[in-house]
């Protein structure tokens, strides 16, 4: 195991920067509410998402219920459809996945894994919380405005987004567009904090080839973020001028019931860039805190290293700077030029190259590890099934021949939920069942998170296969009902109730998970200040979970890079990274110190 | 936990020139931008996100002054103003840009001073600054005024040809003009800041508790020239094109 000893350090330059002065509350209300520390602004940001993320759940089981037994529940229109799909297409990506993975994610483990006190600027980062939440009022105050909220479809495409016809034509669409345009002032405030804390406020030792994964897949995810967020912001308010104006900046001469509308000389197209140009980053904004959170998740509970950390750190780089130049392959369909089609396949399937790398090296990780399966290493490696499944047949989609006949079938609709809806997810579980014991100091129920696993495993497979068939047999997405379609067979109406069947029973999982949460919360087992035996700073607070300021009087020193799995010298089969070289002999291992033992060292 | 300065130790690190030093400071610990504070990298990666935020709408304003099938209004006899019954083209926004441009030599000069901590002088500078800027945007009110009134042009339709000349017009320098007078607003608060001294006794902020400090003066500096440099790439897009 001779890379396993890689990148030791004895010497550790001294310091170049003053310690950083903290905002210390003096009231509840700035402590718990009004909160500048990362930490409780990371828990804001998580709540605030996963609530708003149930909302989005609940609105797909109505989708699925049309879907499995239409002309049964009358209480759903195709007006409702539409705004239910919207809905929550915009809430999942954006409001949950987003918001999840770099303002809760990034703000709890930012800081933690880097070795810094907190944030850069904690007031910018507050702010960065409140406009976020703002921006999840004027969405949902959306569904009570006259009209409802939007029903464009969660690319909003103009004309259609914004002319009567189209559900929350009214006022809903502008009420979206709003709150993305609130959500992207808040999530620069956010993104511009997370970025400068990597870059600038690292620990003595902590160079940038010794980050956890997980940081710059956070990192690389936020820089990507703060430069496509510009683009639908810039989509957003043009659109909103066009509703409420009257401009022409996205609509051509258009008649509608016969009358010729005041709009004209505007290019839909354009809308498509801007929001694609968005929207394709968006994936990999989604993807690579997942890529780089998975890759931690699989060398702790592999206990054996990364494979190829170097490579991985490339691959998450090299991915960022392509996903700029693929985003028209979601335009074949939309009338571009045929030659910009060619040239966005080739970029598109080129992709396929730093992603292949990282899977073989997850794979290459578990090789020969020490596998253990806790429920975070089991949602790890449900997390590369899924994301292979799905880029696989993001291969078919990049093809322009291939895209054509699947484009808007059902096939389309699997592949992105494979890829960024079950892949991501699953990561989002694995690690809060890894993080929740700092987050708390309790561990959460290993069978409930054992059997809502295999249910919400299993579960994703009985959803999107029976879709990736009913695309080939060009079964539309989008529509609300099928009616007499006579290239359908009937038999495909009952894999629909199938799916909506398996939809429910997954749906009920996660409310068995939020149950575990809110059980283990209070009465889970503590665990210690370092359960997983884990080298990264986060796991070396002397207070769990980690108090104001993360790391007690003194700031840690790093000497080696964050996958010290079983080195041949050392005395456990993990060596932290601020572990000094001289004592990797010593008894150093703290899983085993119980949260008061742990507090009373200190 | 002690309470110190911020960021900049002052001390320079030796280190290799060019490439070489570049490779350095990146794969060195706790900071890739040596002897930056945060403030300034903060800045300068919000003006990245930000430059793509206004090429998104120039690139959107060519875009839709090629898709419009109405001829777009001829910007030398739109822009122009009448002295004395003689119509000169593009005289306002060649004094708005003379004054925004001239409106980065003082904010530059106060970032130097600011450097000297000198109190009197930066102050002064940083409301002369905030005065230009003031002004620019009082000129584009008369501007907007001008076309909206007396020569009813409308974010949705304009007399003089095609109705997507109103829209970006109006959005692009409101959008800029927006920037501005954000500028002016923390140039008055800045400018006020430095001449109560509270950068030289250190006042902590009210919002962060954290020790005022003349870096900022730079950090809004940087801002500044922004706004300005943007400001050219819409003079050179919207009136001379």
């Amino acid at each position: 195991m001779v890379d396993a000893v890689q990148d030791q350090d004895d010497f550790v330059p001294p310091a170049e920067v003053a310690e950083m002065e903290l905002y210390h509350p003096k009231s509840w209300l700035t402590k718990y509410v009004f909160s500048q520390d990362a930490k409780v602004i990371a828990i804001q940001y998580s709540f605030t998402a996963i609530a708003i993320g149930l909302v989005a759940l609940v609105l797909s089981w109505m989708m699925r219920l049309q879907l499995g037994f239409p002309e049964t529940f009358s209480f759903i229109e195709a007006e409702d459809y539409y705004q239910f799909i919207t809905m929550h297409g915009m809430i999942m990506v954006i409001y949950l996945l987003t918001a999840l993975f770099l303002g809760g994610f990034g703000n709890y483990l930012i800081p933690l894994m880097v070795g810094a006190r907190d944030m850069v600027f904690p007031y910018v980062n507050m702010l960065s919380y409140w406009i976020y939440l703002a921006a999840v009022l004027v969405l949902l105050a959306s569904f009570f405005v006259p009209g409802g909220p939007t029903g464009a479809g969660w690319t909003l495409y103009p004309p259609q987004a914004i002319l009567p016809g189209t559900p929350g034509s009214e006022g809903g669409i502008v009420l979206m567009l709003v709150s993305l345009a609130l959500f992207i002032v808040g999530f620069t405030m956010g993104g511009l904090n997370y970025v400068v804390t990597v870059l600038q406020a690292r620990t003595r030792g902590m160079t940038l080839m010794r980050l956890p994964l997980t940081i710059w897949g956070i990192f690389m995810a936020t820089v990507l973020a703060l430069l496509a967020f510009p683009a639908l912001f810039v989509g957003a308010v043009m659109m909103t001028f066009d509703s409420l104006l009257g401009t022409s900046f996205f609509m051509p001469a258009i008649s509608q019931f016969g009358e010729q509308l005041k709009y004209g000389g505007g290019s839909p197209i354009l809308f498509q860039h801007l929001f694609w140009f968005f929207g394709h980053p968006e994936v990999y904004i989604v993807a690579l805190p997942a890529f780089g959170i998975v890759s931690d998740l699989i060398s702790v509970h592999a206990r054996r290293h990364i494979f190829g950390y170097r490579l991985m750190v490339w691959a998450i780089v090299i991915i960022g700077a392509l996903s700029f130049i693929v985003w028209a392959h979601h335009m074949y369909v939309s009338g571009m030029n045929p030659y910009f089609g060619f040239f966005f396949a080739t970029t598109t399937l080129i992709i396929a190259i730093p992603t292949a790398i990282k899977v073989y090296n997850w794979v290459l990780t578990l090789w020969r590890g020490n596998i253990q399966l806790t429920v975070p290493m089991l949602f790890a490696i449900g997390f590369i099934v899924t994301f292979v499944n799905g880029g696989i047949t993001g291969l078919f989609l990049g093809n322009v021949v291939v895209d054509v006949p699947l484009s808007d079938t059902m096939f389309v609709v699997a592949h992105f939920h494979m890829v960024m809806g079950v892949a991501p997810i699953m990561v989002v579980f694995g690690a809060i069942y890894h993080w929740f014991p700092k987050m708390t100091g309790r561990l959460m129920n290993v069978p409930m998170g054992q059997f809502h696993f295999w249910v919400t495993f299993v579960g994703a497979y009985a959803i999107f296969l029976p879709l990736h068939y009913l695309g080939f047999l060009g079964v539309p997405r989008r529509y609300y009902a099928m009616l007499d379609t006579g290239f359908i067979p009937e038999s495909a109406q009952d894999l629909n109730a199938f799916v909506t069947v398996v939809v429910l029973i997954v749906g009920a999982a996660q409310m068995l998970f939020l149950y575990n949460i809110a059980v283990s919360m209070i009465k889970g087992k503590k665990s210690g200040p370092n359960p997983w035996r884990a080298t990264s700073l986060e796991w070396q607070t002397p207070q769990t979970p980690p108090g104001h300021g993360n790391f007690g009087p003194t700031l840690p020193v790093v000497y080696r890079w964050a996958y010290a799995y079983g080195l041949p010298d050392a005395t456990e089969d993990y060596v932290p990274q601020n572990l000094a070289p001289d004592q990797l002999m010593s008894d150093y291992d703290n899983s085993g110190l119980s949260h008061s033992a742990a507090q009373a060292a200190e | 936990m002690t309470q110190s300065a911020l960021t900049d130790t002052g001390q320079s690190p030796t280190r290799p020139d060019g490439m070489q030093g570049f490779v350095t400071d990146w794969s060195s610990d706790q900071r890739a931008f040596k002897n930056v504070p945060w403030g300034k990298a903060m800045m300068w990666i919000f003006l990245l996100s930000d430059t793509f935020i206004f090429s998104c709408f120039l690139l959107s304003y060519m875009t839709v002054r090629m898709s419009t099938t109405v001829p777009w209004p001829i910007p030398s006899e739109v822009f122009a103003l009448s002295f004395g019954g003689e119509p000169i083209p593009l005289i306002l926004i060649a004094i708005m840009t003379f004054i925004l441009i001239s409106s980065s030599g003082t904010m530059a000069m106060a970032v130097m001073f600011g450097y000297k901590k000198d109190r009197r002088t930066t102050a002064i500078l940083m409301f002369v600054t905030a005065l230009f800027g003031a002004s620019f945007v009082g000129m584009q009110a008369f501007e907007w005024t001008k076309l909206i009134v007396d020569e009813g042009v409308r974010p949705w339709a304009n007399p003089m040809g095609a109705a997507q000349f109103g829209s970006t017009f109006f959005m692009i320098t409101g959008f800029h003009g927006f920037h501005v007078s954000i500028g002016v607003i923390f140039l008055f608060i800045i400018a006020r800041k430095v001449w109560r001294g509270d950068f030289d006794r250190e006042a902590t902020g009210f919002f962060t508790s954290r020790k005022g400090n003349y870096e900022i003066v730079e950090t809004m500096g940087l801002y500044w020239h922004f706004v300005d440099l943007v400001w050219v790439f819409i003079f050179a897009l919207f009136y001379l094109w």
